[in-house]
């Protein structure tokens, strides 16, 4: 029983960690149709720049710069990397992704010598705590409220302010949103800083719980973040939040079976069978719209 | 008095309670028509009035909702209502078809049965030039498999298909072009081109989805006799979708009207040309 | 074409045979020359990114499962090769594989073990795991491509990355351990130097290391091209331009998605066979989709749709990695005392991505774009302005980069 708790409390918090993740992949998809390949990477950056703003920082200023300088990230490279390419064919769009991702990923490497980095330890998240006769760190109950009250507060915004009624409307129709006068480029931008602060929210909570950040650290999450993106439907951030929660559970569930048979290898392939399943029999996800060619 | 005479002649293409609904909206509602074999066959009506969707009915772009189309006398698509479309279904005939085997043709099996044709948005292959547009459009009839392919086996058939193609465009008047990317010709051509390509594919019937849209009057003017030729020449029969009046009633044998996805008139030219329902249709003239 | 795949071999041969017959040679001709590896993995690598340019290129099928079919040719051809009396070795761990013989020794027994006879068994063997490997490959692509080509552009993407990260963690399950020799890589079977003939005493007479890996990639890329160029190569790009024409022309989008899958995945699959030969083993962790993502940007540098675009920007990609840029990976002190700044493990890597960053926003159709190199002799067509622009441009990086050229030759039809 306590073992199933505890499973059930860590998978629940990952799932909350890769929800912010999911949410940057489902904004910019909603809006550009581009899947992001180098928002797990940033997600990355946030934790190494944690290290290194800690490092020389208290933790109360240092996180908060932490959050400031991804988001100046992720406008950046949307700016360099993304906005030249609006009319060009989706596939490059793609392609320049990857090609961040793979920058992202060598710098990395160049600044911290391809050593894995140790995430500090901060005093009042990794604090351990008993629930239930198990001890777990306050991270792990913290989690899953965090992401709700962020995921309220977003819904908020993009149901009740301008820039949210903006963020949808270029998202049904990029081209007509643009005749009608919104101004796409900040649409686009306020999307890429919403996604990048939450995912460095969401570096905080997830490298506390796991420690060791390599250069490659932030591709695993950022894949399978995508794919619970996918899984709730592709532009439907509570279609975002529930697959992330799903992918969390399946996970650790997967991780905690018996070592004898040996199935832990089969984590994070089981997230992409998921994926290839809900492709297949369902391929707007669970809440997304079906899209139709006109011929 | 036409009319009769068409009764009399085996059919081509024939749709019967042909219904596609999308979601809620009945696009085309109910529809029966028949395109004997060797006339061209016209189908008229205003924006929106689901024209295009009932070709894409025809060519298997849409599975219809509900209907018969037999083609040469042969079921060539039968669909009946199932699952949730069942429940939201708005058509008649509900029943009809309910017991019979559903046939759902891909486009390219339809190609293959002899049914081939044009875009009303021109949809030639962009990177491809002039010559390659038709020569492509000849794989489907290829006698050859990947592997004689890649080891040049099939060459005799290869040649046969450049000849072939070669013949084509001279008929068409685009040999001048043979090597300019598709997409690079003037609109009246790239239409031509559309047409020279769907014939490449030998078909029975052709389907010409607003040929004279974009066409100058001159250019309109010799695409009605291009039609005509066409037609002697490979002994088709021909279905079109046109705006210009002035060309369907001057090529037409037959015209059937629809609007709102359903038929509201047909017969030749002339009695269409002075039916009232036509007239009301298309200037939107309210009965008062 | 033949004439210039031909010629292409003769250098390769003579080149990494002149430190044999003329000792003295500079460093770069010497056996342990960068040269050499820069060859044999640009050979491997410009098979696969052809592949890969083959499915995403000419078809328009945007995937991302290149690693996963590299890797199942891999281990197939791994599995298939590896000597009997290498197998508890290798499989320690496992008490032994579950295959006791290996196609090496099938044909040892009927055309003898040594000498010329072993030769001939080990060529023999080694070609029909290739082809196996590439056939595995290809039965995989098969099942794989049921359920998801029907998928359209990045889910597609997506879905054939995660096919790929499935394959993966499958030859790394412990419990296939006899076969995949788990998680451990898989060695000792016969690679590229295995091909060099030696003399009784063990000397080497005559080094094919180079030539073996350029003979199977140019058979393969030409073999492709010849495809490319056929009427399935037309029924292919028509995809890719417009898939609803192609369909309405009777062209079945479902078989020739299918068969250009299949097909590029069986190259895919031979090139993973011959990667495994490279680094003379077989490890799953190393089929990861960052290389995947390395083999697609080549594919891009090159210009997605032509063919030599992608054998040269797989020389140029591997030679600036493996041997071109090494200088920027360690650090760098000048006569003058001045310790050059920036120069440390990594920065190689992070000036590479910057330029590949550049070529992808403002190079966008690469190398070549969509354009062939053009040689005379090869279709009567006379030597284009592309051509020799492109030997002046390549020139001035000296004769290896002349050779990548003519490696790319070899890909003109």
């Amino acid at each position: 029983m306590e073992y199933v708790i505890s499973v059930l409390l860590s998978g629940i918090s990952v799932g909350g960690q890769y929800a912010l993740i999911a949410i940057g992949y489902t904004l910019v998809y909603g809006i550009l149709r581009l899947i992001n390949f180098a928002h797990g990477d940033v997600f990355m950056v946030a934790g190494l720049m944690g290290i290194y703003f800690t490092a020389v920082l208290p933790i109360t200023l240092s996180i908060p710069l932490v959050i400031l300088v991804t988001v100046a990230l992720g406008f950046t490279i949307e700016r360099v990397a993304y906005k030249p390419l609006r009319n060009a064919p989706r596939m490059s769009v793609m392609i320049s992704a990857i090609g961040v991702s793979y920058l992202l990923q060598n710098s990395a490497t160049y600044v911290t010598g391809g050593q894995p980095m140790t995430y500090p330890e901060i005093p009042f998240l990794a604090r351990t705590v008993n629930v239930f006769g198990t001890h777990t760190k306050w991270v792990v109950i913290l989690t899953p409220f965090l992401v709700l009250v962020l995921v309220f507060l977003l819904t908020q915004l993009i149901d009740r302010t301008k820039i949210g009624m903006a963020m949808r409307a270029v998202s049904k129709d990029f081209e007509t949103s643009r005749l009608m006068g919104i101004k796409i480029n900040s649409v686009i931008s306020m999307t890429f800083i919403i996604g990048s602060a939450l995912a460095a929210v969401g570096s905080v909570l997830f490298f506390t719980n796991y420690p060791a950040i390599t250069p490659m650290a932030g591709a695993m999450p950022g894949l399978k973040a995508f794919v619970a993106a996918v899984f709730g439907g592709i532009g439907s951030i509570p279609g975002a939040v529930i697959g992330a929660f799903l992918i969390g559970i399946c996970e650790t569930i997967i991780k905690g079976l018996p070592s004898s048979w040996d199935v832990s290898v089969f984590s994070d392939a089981f997230t992409f069978a998921l994926l290839i399943v809900i492709l297949i029999a369902k391929p707007q996800g669970l809440f997304g719209e079906a899209a139709t060619d006109k011929v | 008095m036409s009319a009769s005479t068409k009764k009399n002649q085996e059919s081509a293409l024939h749709l019967e309670n042909v219904t596609m609904q999308f979601g809620g909206v009945v696009s085309v509602n109910n529809l029966t028509l028949d395109v004997p074999k060797g006339q061209i066959i016209a189908l008229i009506g205003p924006n929106g009035a689901g024209k295009t969707t009932a070709f894409n009915c025809i060519t298997g772009v849409y599975q219809p909702t509900n209907g018969l189309i037999k083609f040469m006398g042969q079921p060539m698509v039968r669909t009946h209502p199932r699952g949730k479309d069942a429940r939201i279904y708005k058509g008649e005939n509900k029943d009809t078809y309910a017991g019979q085997s559903v046939l759902t043709p891909t486009p390219d099996q339809i190609t293959q049965l002899g049914i081939a044709r044009t875009f009303q948005n021109i949809r030639l292959w962009k990177s491809m030039t002039v010559f390659e547009n038709v020569l492509t459009a000849k794989h489907m009839r290829a006698k050859q498999n990947v592997f004689s392919a890649i080891l040049r086996a099939n060459a005799q058939e290869e040649k046969r298909m450049r000849e072939e193609t070669m013949d084509l465009l001279v008929e068409q008047g685009l040999e001048n072009f043979k090597d300019e990317l598709a997409t690079s010709l003037p609109y009246g051509l790239q239409r031509r081109l559309e047409i020279a390509r769907a014939l490449a594919t030998s078909p029975r019937l052709l389907l010409l989805d607003e040929p004279a849209a974009g066409m100058n009057p001159q250019e309109t003017f010799e695409l009605a006799d291009f039609v005509h030729e066409i037609r002697e020449k490979y002994d088709l029969t021909v279905f079109l979708i046109e705006h210009h009046m002035d060309l369907v009633m001057n090529i037409s044998d037959y015209i059937y009207v629809i609007d709102f996805g359903s038929e509201i008139s047909q017969g030749v030219p002339e009695v269409v040309q002075s039916d009232r329902r036509v007239i009301e249709a298309y200037l939107g003239i309210s009965e008062e | 074409m033949a004439g210039y795949i031909c010629l292409i071999l003769l250098i390769v041969t003579i080149l990494e045979n002149l430190s044999t017959f003329i000792p003295g040679v500079p460093q770069v001709l010497q056996p342990t020359s960068p040269l050499f590896t820069v060859l044999k993995k640009g050979a491997v690598y410009s098979l696969v990114a052809v592949s890969m340019n083959l499915l995403n290129g000419f078809t328009g099928l945007f995937s991302l499962g290149q690693a996963g079919f590299m890797l199942l040719g891999a281990y197939t051809y791994a599995i298939l090769t590896v000597p009997a009396s290498m197998k508890d070795q290798v499989y320690y761990l496992f008490g032994g594989c579950l295959l006791k013989s290996s196609l090496v020794d099938m044909f040892g027994a009927v055309f003898g073990t040594s000498g010329a006879g072993g030769a001939v068994a080990m060529v023999l063997g080694v070609l029909l795991a290739i082809i196996l490997a590439g056939c595995v490959a290809a039965f995989f692509a098969y099942l794989i491509g049921l359920p998801v080509l029907r998928l359209k552009s990045d889910y597609l993407a997506i879905a054939t990355l995660g096919f790929a990260e499935i394959i993966r963690a499958i030859f790394q399950w412990q419990k296939l351990g006899r076969v995949t020799n788990g998680a451990n890589m898989i060695k000792g079977f016969p690679t590229f130097s295995s091909f060099n003939i030696t003399d009784g005493s063990g000397g080497v007479v005559l080094r094919l290391s180079v030539f073996v890996p350029f003979l199977l990639a140019s058979v393969c890329i030409l073999l492709i091209v010849l495809l490319i160029h056929s009427s399935y190569g037309r029924a292919f790009k028509s995809i890719r331009d417009d898939e609803i024409a192609s369909e309405a022309m009777g062209i079945s989008l479902s078989k020739h998605k299918m068969l250009s899958f299949v097909i590029s995945s069986f190259f895919a699959g031979i090139g993973g066979a011959l990667f495994a030969m490279y680094v003379a083993n077989a490890q799953a962790k190393a089929f990861t989709s960052t290389m995947t993502y390395e083999i697609l940007l080549i594919v891009v540098v090159g210009g997605i749709g032509s063919i030599s675009g992608s054998v040269i920007a797989t020389f140029l990609y591997v030679a600036c990695s493996e041997w071109w840029l090494r200088f920027l990976d360690s650090e760098m002190v000048l006569s003058n005392g001045f310790k050059v700044p920036l120069l440390r493990n990594g920065f190689r890597m992070v000036v590479f991505s910057v330029v590949i960053m550049v070529i992808v926003l403002f190079f966008s159709h690469g190398i070549m774009g969509e354009k062939e190199l053009r040689l005379p002799g090869i279709n009567g067509r006379p030597a284009g302005s592309k051509g020799a622009g492109k030997g002046k441009k390549d020139g001035a990086a000296a004769a290896k980069a002349v050779k990548e050229e003519k490696s790319s030759d070899d890909q003109e039809d």
